[in-house]
């Protein structure tokens, strides 16, 4: 008689890589939603786009690095690496540029380090940094949300718009994109207008963030919280950067609120959100100790204000994640939780 | 009045399964025809046995005999004759053998002689009582085997508090819920005698808030003996609640040193079903000889038995309606620590309190997992689970990079392997696997490193040994020598002596520098070395994920 011999434990909780996934593709549904409400399709379009290439590279990558693809192809990681830089692509942006970010996140900054488990950089922001780098122009001509200027573009005229550049007649692509919010901000403020008069001047603001993108932010943040009830996430990542942003432009803001943005301004614009919920908390690049996760938080949010702000480029969050993603190995060296009777060291 | 309890980190919510088999009440399991009974059933040095081939034996006769104090003797559970000492399957992860007395039982259940009369344990002096609880082989049943006798000393009154552990969080195990829930009285009792032998000012009986009967039954027993020195405290159910040190916190919110010892922060935890082993030992004068044991798992009727030790697990299994035929794995313990045997007809030892049995078939309630691991994608649940407070997946990361050193760094000898890290992992790495095979790395390179050191002290001591006589044979040779010369008259003859004696000098100047300490391995040395790291290279360690 011969009896199966597995070593304990011999029960398991009902989980995987794939389900982790899925939940987290779900939390983003509202956010893609909400998105394509304000933006139109080119989301849509874009998601589309960045998951059949990144797809198709993870499967070539599996064959080149002769690893198993069935278990790979489906643990969904992939997906969402996708769909986050989607997220970070203008709307109506060309298809290559999609294209070629998620290929570069997929291949250099997935597999090239080692693939699943072994990438020390969030690879949507690596391949995000890279786009925004090589196509700054591509990369920060975005659309005004619909409550600004309804252009109404249906599905194929958008469809048309992503892979031809042609748009309706009447429209031109300068005609009618905008920058962001942050972006609109930080040109005006290198001329001299302040943000007050900039606020007054254009009608890209809402009630707190930018207009449209307040409203993104808080379905984010939903998708978010769900998030952290389910246990995908933990807190200390999203409270961390969402905090520090949030007290560091407290500050400035009430040492001047012309040249300053509100906090609220700074959360509720751009991807402070999407990037403290979803872009941060990628277990596989970020810091794993608890806190270590609280350090790694503050540092993404001190960073991406101070690169907002003070840096070259509009938005700091991709930037302040891959800087982070460096020190987080050291930071969990340096964070271990106490161990049962132990003394703190 | 209720307890502040301190709740201990981390911890998995497990299903419990625990009604199956506390429906129906304990009854003794029918005596097997065999009775295995392995001379190690305890930590510390094997029994000795004391009966021969074709003796008779009475129930609760002494058939083994203690070797020295951290050692139990073996009684007869019953009856019968001594069939065989020898080799015989035992209960281990290993599947080793070892030797075991088979007692061929007669069935007829005769005791040794009338039990002893009845004696009051206040009778007897904390060391008198030690003795009596040793001399019926009793040790610790919640799973460890450690002797009990050696947790029941009073040494310099260092013991505060007596902790009763009833908390038995592992899901299906359900022996000690039935035992208070039946024996509340014996439990009590054996509570008292236990105290009376630590001299512990107070008690403390735990036991998880999934067992309410279970408490009733304990509480109605402490108020009818007014025993206001024991508290009885509901722990919330989460897994490891039972774990001795993760009690401990629970209950007193102290953490015993890493290193030590309960008793270091003036704790003893015992098991109710040692404090029911020691009242009928000290009341009734009965030897360890039967046990409470669940069956649980893919049978027709899970419950829990009174089971004689050396019951034969196949027995127990048959006799709740399961089928020998259809096993797939068979847990000794629960499904969280415990082991899959190799064989059942393993007997059930005194440390054993479940049988959990899956089928072939069904392939329940324990299915076999898919081969496949993925990476470790560093989600951390396993570090939000662990209840040590450990970093899993640093120490699965340097496991598996081979950097022993950096494993003992984020204090693999702290992980108790209660699973919850394996349990919740997403990537389904088993990583409990991975920390066994780190341990016993550990453990044989130590070994290893201090055989090793042992022989090359021999060799060099060997070495200088030599050396010394060498230097002593020349010393001797360059007097014989110098007597010549001082004989030879030509100067001619000296300046040739001279000479060969500069070269004999250099010589042995050349000869005398010590080599390195890893050039002066012997041939078979070295042979012996480059086996070790042969075998290292080869050496498959834990299932790798692809
Ligand atoms: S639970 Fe598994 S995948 Fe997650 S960090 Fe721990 S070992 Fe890695
Ligand atoms: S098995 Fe070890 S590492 Fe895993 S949770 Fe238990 S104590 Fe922690």
């Amino acid at each position: 008689m011969s009896l199966n011999t597995p070593t304990s434990p011999h029960i398991h909780d009902d989980t995987s890589v794939t389900k982790v996934m899925l939940r987290v593709l779900l939390a983003l549904v509202p956010a893609i939603i909400a998105y394509s409400w304000y933006f139109g399709w080119g989301l849509l379009i874009n998601i589309a786009i960045a998951a059949t290439t990144a797809l198709a590279c993870e499967y070539t990558m599996l064959m080149l690095r002769q690893r198993p693809v069935a278990p790979f192809m489906t643990d969904g990681s992939i997906v969402v690496t996708a769909i986050l830089l989607a997220f970070c692509i203008p709307p109506l942006a060309p298809w290559w540029i999609a294209f070629l970010g998620t290929g570069f996140a997929v291949v250099v900054g997935k597999h090239l380090y080692g693939g699943l488990g072994y990438n020390p950089f969030n690879p949507a922001m690596v391949g995000y940094v890279m786009l925004l780098i090589s196509f700054p122009k591509e990369m920060t001509t975005w659309l005004p949300p619909n409550l600004v200027q309804d252009l109404n573009f249906g599905f194929l005229t958008s469809l048309n718009a992503v892979f031809t550049g042609n748009l309706p007649a009447g429209f031109s692509l300068d005609g009618i994109t905008a920058a962001t919010p942050l972006d609109l901000i930080k040109t005006q403020l290198n001329q001299d207008i302040t943000i007050t008069e900039t606020k007054n001047s254009y009608a890209l603001f809402g009630d707190f963030g930018g207009i449209g993108w307040e409203w993104i932010g808080n379905w984010v943040f939903l998708g978010g919280v769900w998030l952290i009830y389910k246990k995908v996430i933990n807190w200390h990542i999203p409270v961390a950067v969402l905090g520090s942003l949030f007290v560091i432009s407290l500050v400035f803001f009430l040492m001047d609120a012309d040249y300053y943005g509100s906090p609220m301004f700074h959360l509720f614009s751009g991807a402070a959100i999407l990037g403290a919920f979803f872009i941060a908390t990628d277990p596989v690049s970020a810091a794993t100790t608890p806190r270590g996760r609280i350090i790694y938080g503050i540092g993404i949010g001190l960073l991406t204000y101070i690169i907002r702000v003070w840096g070259g480029y509009p938005d700091g969050i991709g930037f302040a994640v891959l800087l982070m993603n460096l020190a987080a190995p050291t930071i969990d060296y340096y964070t271990q939780p106490r161990v049962y009777g132990h003394k703190r060291k | 009045m209720m307890r502040r309890l301190f709740n201990f980190q981390g911890g998995v919510k497990l299903r419990e399964h625990k009604r199956e088999s506390t429906q129906s009440p304990v009854i003794p399991a029918n005596i097997p025809k065999t009775l295995i009974l392995p001379l190690q059933q305890h930590i510390g040095s094997p029994a000795v046995a004391t009966v021969n081939v074709g003796d008779k034996v009475l129930k609760g006769q002494v058939v083994a005999q203690a070797k020295g104090n951290v050692s139990v003797p073996v009684h007869a559970p019953t009856s019968g004759k001594v069939a065989a000492i020898g080799k015989h399957n035992i209960p281990h992860p290993s599947g080793l053998q070892s030797t075991c007395i088979i007692i061929e039982t007669d069935g007829m259940d005769i005791e040794r002689r009338q039990k002893s009369r009845f004696v009051n344990h206040k009778d007897l002096s904390p060391e008198q009582l030690r003795e009596l609880i040793r001399q019926s082989g009793i040790v610790g049943l919640g799973g460890a085997g450690f002797p009990s006798h050696l947790k029941l000393s009073a040494e310099r009154n260092r013991v505060k508090t007596l902790i009763l552990n009833g908390a038995e969080c592992e899901p299906y195990i359900t022996c000690d819920e039935m035992l208070m829930r039946e024996q509340a009285i014996e439990v009590i009792e054996g509570l008292n005698i236990m105290r009376h032998a630590l001299q512990a000012p107070r008690c403390i009986i735990a036991i998880e808030n999934n067992k309410p009967e279970a408490l009733k039954e304990i509480k109605l027993a402490v108020k009818h003996n007014n025993l206001d020195f024991v508290e009885v405290v509901q722990v919330p159910t989460v897994y490891p609640a039972g774990g001795e040190k993760q009690l401990i916190q629970t209950v007193t919110g102290k953490q015993v040193p890493a290193q030590g010892l309960p008793i270091d922060i003036g704790v003893v935890c015992h098991n109710v079903g040692t404090a029911y082993a020691i009242s009928r030992a000290v009341e009734h004068g009965e030897p360890l000889v039967s046990r409470y044991v669940t069956v649980a798992g893919s049978v027709a009727k899970a419950r829990v038995l009174e089971v004689l030790i050396g019951t034969p697990v196949s027995d127990l299994i048959e006799e709740c309606g399961g089928n020998r035929k259809t096993l797939s794995r068979v847990i000794m313990g629960g499904p969280m620590m415990g082991f899959a045997l190799h064989n059942d007809d393993v007997p059930v030892i005194k440390t054993t309190n479940c049988i959990l049995v899956n089928s072939s078939i069904a392939d329940v309630p324990l299915p076999s997992r898919s081969k496949h691991a993925l990476p470790c994608i560093r989600c951390g649940a396993c570090s939000d689970a662990c209840p040590v407070g450990l970093l899993p997946q640093q120490l699965y990361w340097h496991t598996r990079a081979k950097e022993f050193d950096k494993v003992q760094d984020y204090h693999l000898f702290d992980c108790i392997e209660c699973g919850c890290c394996d349990y919740v992992c997403p990537s389904h790495i088993p990583l409990v696997q991975y920390y066994r095979y780190a341990k016993n790395t550990i453990w044989q390179q130590d070994r290893e490193k201090k055989l090793s050191d042992i022989s090359r002290q021999r060799h060099e001591f060997h070495k200088q040994r030599l050396e010394r006589e060498k230097r002593e044979r020349a010393e001797r040779h360059k007097k014989k020598r110098q007597a010549v010369t001082a004989d030879a008259a030509q100067d001619d003859k000296k300046a040739a002596i001279q000479a060969a004696m500069e070269r004999a000098r250099k010589k042995r100047e050349t000869t005398n520098t010590m080599p390195k300490n890893t050039e002066q391995l012997t041939e078979q040395q070295q042979k012996h070395i480059t086996e070790i790291d042969q075998r290292r290279e080869k050496a498959p360690g834990p299932r790798t994920e692809s």
